[in-house]
Order: structure tokens, then sequence, then C-alpha cells
């Protein structure tokens, strides 16, 4: 088996190649001093209707002049009116975004790629192990499980980023510890404003026990963490087929057909961008591959 | 030999050449757009033609690495010229095709989809590894989840006329590769030129209704022989070889390679090799906007895996050396295109050897793989 089966997901037979369908900013949610999630919902009511999306999924999001960008899905999965996208702006299409306002429209496709397997893993205890803007794919993974909690066992949310200011979500993470979810956060680099752990997310593995056997591991954020993420889950003796990657890679259409996000024989787009770690260990430690 | 009989389908007939002339004139009259190979500045190109005359009679190519010559040959043929760095590939996957142009109205966009329209194209001497190369790009942009329409729009209109490749160059190994110099399959006519007579065998019921009424007498056992003969001659002056045996885990057990630094020292990553590659099908897709800001057109563009943008990231580029560069074209060509689409990426046709300005020559890159893996 190559990637994760993506049976649910129907890629879309267009007439138009890449014809985006519109969709209007309803509100923007400053994040950080460059991360701000925008809501979106599309202009035609049905089209709105009609979309559903799983978590770990991505759109296109399109901005006339400048081009796409692939955006993973930052919301709550069962809420139909709004689509959420955590956005921090680093490159040409995300600072033409940073540029729009509340009522500004732009292009989306999607949505595009395998999800997290949450059904797979009911019944086990979850560790997500993610840093900086790797937490934002896994957000609805979070809401998911707050919704169905009773379907899994321990759950565990170990999230690091640079400084404090860099953290996503901080007012929510009280809410996600009130669903019993065990949120642990830690900085790279401690300042006067953090009395937390200190310290890049794999250091911070170490100290959890985790039930080898009953564990799903979900990791995300920069290649070099996920990295050392994995090291640390197979030295504590989790299988490879219950750890998850979701990965970045440049990407055009979302449809397997452009070639830019390919990673051995996977298109990113189509047979991930959440992987499971078997699929993907040949490669792993190939540089520039 | 006047005949009144419609040949059947998977029959070979044999036709006077100039009686050619009346199949293509035909095929106009049914809408074709006739495609062919042409001679323009001292190369080859894949161009309308009108007629017979067009062609490259007499014409053989002279390639080796890093070079491409047109030469006049002693025995004149219409078919014996082996193509030069264009493919049918800028046909079916145009290098640039517009998608649709945006109009700013108010806060939002108004789209107007291009056209898909095409010609309807009649590809006239598809050799053996071109038309692999077709099927492979078929199973690329018309795959069961997904099927691009710019593609399928212009693919499921064409006409090929195919012919068998008697006259291979110094970069040819399509004999390694399985694909040649005999054609197989998806074709409507297949040719054969012997000195006199063109052979023909029809492959669709099109193809048998432009023969209405033509000229032709069956093909004799002589002339079937002929070209048999002909066909095994050419399959064993191929240029090169390429040894094919466990092709795609010799090169993925081989990423850590030092031969890939080696060949990134050579390598100028100017993407040649991809651009004249009939099956590479990487793209992207680029917006022009007004300077008023009010109308930006997308349009589908050829890109390449050894473009420095190719896998620019945020985060950095995935691919920073050229060394990493011609490894993901290579491992993908004999490697992971199979994984992918249960083939391999590579039919033989030579065009990355010849086009290279570095002279670099994937058969003998894989060979030295190979050695230093023994």
């Amino acid at each position: 088996m190559a990637a994760l089966q993506t049976t649910a997901i129907s890629i879309s037979q267009t007439n138009h190649l890449l014809e985006p369908n519109w969709a209007e900013i309803t509100a923007i949610t400053n994040e950080t001093s460059d991360v701000s999630t925008y809501w979106l919902k599309f202009v035609d009511p049905s089209m709105q209707a009609g979309y559903s999306f799983k978590p770990g999924q991505f759109n296109m999001i399109y901005v006339p002049g400048f081009g796409e960008s692939a955006i993973s899905i930052s919301s709550d999965s069962e809420d139909r009116d709004k689509i959420g996208h955590t956005i921090r702006f680093v490159g040409n299409v995300t600072r033409a975004i940073s540029r729009l306002k509340i009522g500004d429209i732009v292009g989306l496709r999607g949505p595009f790629g395998s999800p997290w397997p949450v059904q797979e893993m009911e019944g086990k205890d979850i560790f997500i192990a993610c840093g900086g803007i790797g937490l934002p794919p896994l957000r609805p993974v979070i809401y998911h499980i707050m919704h169905h909690r009773e379907k899994y066992g321990k759950v565990t949310l170990l999230y690091g980023a640079r400084t404090s200011g860099d953290l996503m979500y901080p007012t929510e993470y009280d809410e996600w510890r009130k669903a019993d979810i065990d949120a642990q956060i830690t900085v790279d680099r401690g300042d006067a404003n953090w009395s937390g752990r200190v310290g890049v997310v794999p250091m911070w593995f170490y100290q959890f026990r985790l039930d080898a056997r009953n564990t799903a591991v979900l990791t995300c954020g920069p290649e070099i963490m996920i990295r050392f993420v994995i090291y640390e889950a197979l030295a504590r003796r989790i299988p490879l087929e219950n750890i998850f990657v979701s990965l970045e890679r440049n990407m055009k259409c979302g449809q397997g057909s452009c070639g830019h996000c390919q990673l051995g024989p996977y298109f990113v787009c189509k047979d991930g961008p959440v992987f499971r770690f078997d699929a993907l260990q040949p490669y792993f430690n190939v540089e520039e591959f | 030999m006047a005949n009144n009989r419609r040949p059947e389908i998977g029959s070979t007939i044999a036709i006077q050449k100039p009686v050619f002339n009346i199949i293509l004139r035909r095929l106009q009259e049914n809408g074709y757009q006739i495609i062919g190979p042409r001679v323009k500045n001292e190369t080859l190109v894949y161009g309308s033609i009108e007629n017979m005359d067009e062609l490259p009679y007499g014409y053989i190519t002279e390639q080796k690495a890093g070079a491409f010559r047109l030469i006049q040959a002693d025995h004149k043929h219409y078919f014996d010229a082996i193509p030069g760095a264009q493919s049918w590939k800028q046909f079916l996957f145009p290098p640039c095709v517009d998608l649709f142009t945006l109009r700013k109205n108010g806060n939002g966009w108004e789209i107007s989809n291009s056209k898909l329209d095409s010609p309807s194209y009649a590809f006239i001497g598809v050799r053996a590894c071109e038309l692999a190369a077709i099927q492979i790009q078929d199973n690329i942009f018309m795959r069961p989840d997904f099927a691009d329409p710019t593609y399928r729009e212009r693919r499921q209109r064409v006409f090929i006329v195919s012919v068998n490749c008697l006259a291979p160059a110094g970069t040819c190994f399509c004999a390694s590769m399985g694909n040649g110099p005999r054609v197989k399959d998806g074709y409507d006519l297949n040719l054969t030129e012997l000195d006199d007579v063109f052979l023909l065998t029809v492959g669709s019921e099109l193809a048998r209704s432009l023969l209405d009424g033509i000229e032709y007498e069956d093909a004799s056992a002589f002339m079937l022989t002929t070209a048999e003969r002909s066909i095994e001659r050419a399959a064993q002056q191929m240029g090169r070889t390429l040894d094919t045996n466990d092709l795609p885990e010799l090169v993925l057990k081989n990423l850590d390679s030092p031969h890939w630094k080696e060949i990134g020292e050579r390598c100028l990553s100017c993407g040649n090799c991809t651009q004249v590659c009939p099956t590479c099908f990487c793209w992207d897709a680029v917006d022009q906007m007004s300077l008023d800001g009010k109308t930006t057109s997308r349009t589908r563009v050829w890109d390449s895996c050894f473009n420095p943008g190719y896998s620019y990231l945020a985060g950095g580029n995935t691919r920073p050396t050229i060394s990493s560069r011609y490894r993901q074209w290579l491992s993908h060509k004999l490697g992971t295109w199979k994984e992918q689409y249960g083939t391999l990426g590579c039919v033989g046709c030579g065009r990355c050897i010849t086009w290279c300005p570095a002279e670099i020559d994937l058969t003998e890159e894989i060979a030295a793989l190979r050695k230093e893996t023994r």
C-alpha cells in the first residue's frame, strides 16, 4: 500500500483547469505578528452547503494576479458555515492575502489530499506532536476528538513554537484541556512572558509515557522537527503503521497532475499530505529528495 | 490495381507512394489539420503540412550526445529522418495554454474561461517511441480520477499515422525500452516505407473509410518479409542501449550514491532534457495582470524539475542543488514513474541525449551506476 487510502475523496472532474470558485472573507483572526486565520464562505450558498472536508485536507486559495497557494484547513470539519485557513505571510501569494480585508473575494478550490485517519484511530491513545505552523492542519483533529471524545483513549498534544509570541490559538488551550486533551505547550526560547516549558518538541517527547501497542502519533511541523519526533516515536517502539505525518511541498494543481509536489512515487497533494510513515520511510533520510 | 474492397482492420495493404496524398487530402476534407515532420532552419520540426512534398524526403539525421545534423541520404525515403527537438507533445500538451481571464467587478472577479476547442490534428509519421510517449501521457492526463480538460479535448480527436522506424539515429534506444522500432498499437494507420511502396496497416474504422475506393493491393508476402527484415535490421542498429533489468530498484536503491554529485558537476540545469522529452509533463500556472490591476489572465505553461523555483517552498528549496534536481529527473523517469503509472517514463527516443549541451547521456549514467553498485 502506498499512501493513505483516499477513497472517500473524489477529485472533481472539471471542464476548466484551475477554475476557481469564489469565496468571501467573512472574518480575520490575527494569531501572531505574521500569521492570521482567514474565515471564508463561498459566495454561492449552494456551493457552501455542498462543501465538506476531512481533518488534514487543504484548499488552494487563489488571489487573482498573484497565484494560488496550498493552505491547510484549520477549522472544525463539522462546522459547515465557514472554512478557516491559518496562513503565515511568507511568500508572494500569502503576502497578497495579508493585504486583503473582510468582504474581499478570493478563489477557492478544494478540498484536496488525504486526511488524518480519525476513524481508524478510534479506541487508541492519540499523541499529537507539532511545531509552529504545523498546528493548524491538526486543529481539525482536535475539534473532531472533542466532538467524539468518548471514542478515543488518552489524548496528548505536545505543541511548540519559537517564542511565546509565536504560539497559535493560545486562548483555546484551556478549552482543549477541559475536553480532557492534555495540551502541553513548549517554546524554543523563553522570555519574560513565559513561565512554561522551554525546549524543542522532540526534546520533551521523552517525558511522556506512551502505550506502544495502542498509540497513534500524529506529527506536522518543520521537517527537522518531524524527523526527530519520528526517531523518538520509533525509539518507543510505536509501529510505523501508527505514525502519521503531514508534509509540505510546493503544490500548484492539487490533483497530482502538475508534478511539483513529488516525493518519490508520491504526489504529496494527492497521495498526501498525510502519510502513514511506513510509506515514507524509504525516502525519509535521503537528503534533498 | 484499383480495388473496390475496403481493407479490413488489421490488414496490411500496399499503395503507390503518391496515393498517400489522397489520404492526406481526405483527412483535410474531414476537417483535420495535417501535422508532419518538416525541414526548417536546417533542423526538423513538426508543423502543418499540405501534402507529401513537404515531408523531409531524402533526409536522415545524424545524432549524438549534444549534436544533431540533417543530412541527405543515398536512398530516398519520406520517413527516414529521426525527429529533432520537437515532439507531438507540443500539440496535445501545448507549452502555453490560456486558461481564463478575470475582470475586476466590484469586490470580486468576473471569469471568462478560454475556449477548449483546438483543431482536430492528424499526426503523420509518429514513430513507435513517440506513440509510446503519447500513451504514457494519456496515463498522466487522462487518469480515471482526473482528466485534464485541455489534454482530453485535443487527444480524443487525434488521427494517428504511425511509422515503423527503419533508420534509427545514434542516440536511439527504443529497442531497449521495448517500445520499438516496430509500432504495436494505438494508431489509425501504421505505415512502413519500402523503396517503391508504402505498406499501410489499418487500425481504425475511420482509417478504413478514408481508404474507400483508393488504389491499393494487398501486401504481398515479399513486401511483408522485406518490411519485417528492415524493422529487425533497425532494431539491431540502435545507437544506444539501456539495460532495464531491475531498473526502478537500481535507481531507488542508489539515491545516496556519490555518482549523482558527479553528474551534478557536469549538468547545467538548463532543463533542455525536460523540454524535449516527449513524456515530461510538469506544468506551472502563471498570472499576467494588466498594469491597471483590472484584468488578469491565467496561463498554463511547461515547467521543469531543473528550474530552481520548481520545488520552492516558504521554508526554502526542497532541491537546492543541481545534483538533487538531476537525481529527481532520472529517478522519476527510470524509477518512481513505474509505481505511479505502471511503466517507465522513458521511451528511448534519445532526445535528452542529443539536446543536452553538456552531452550527458542517461544510458551511460545508468551503466555507470550499475557498475558502481556491482
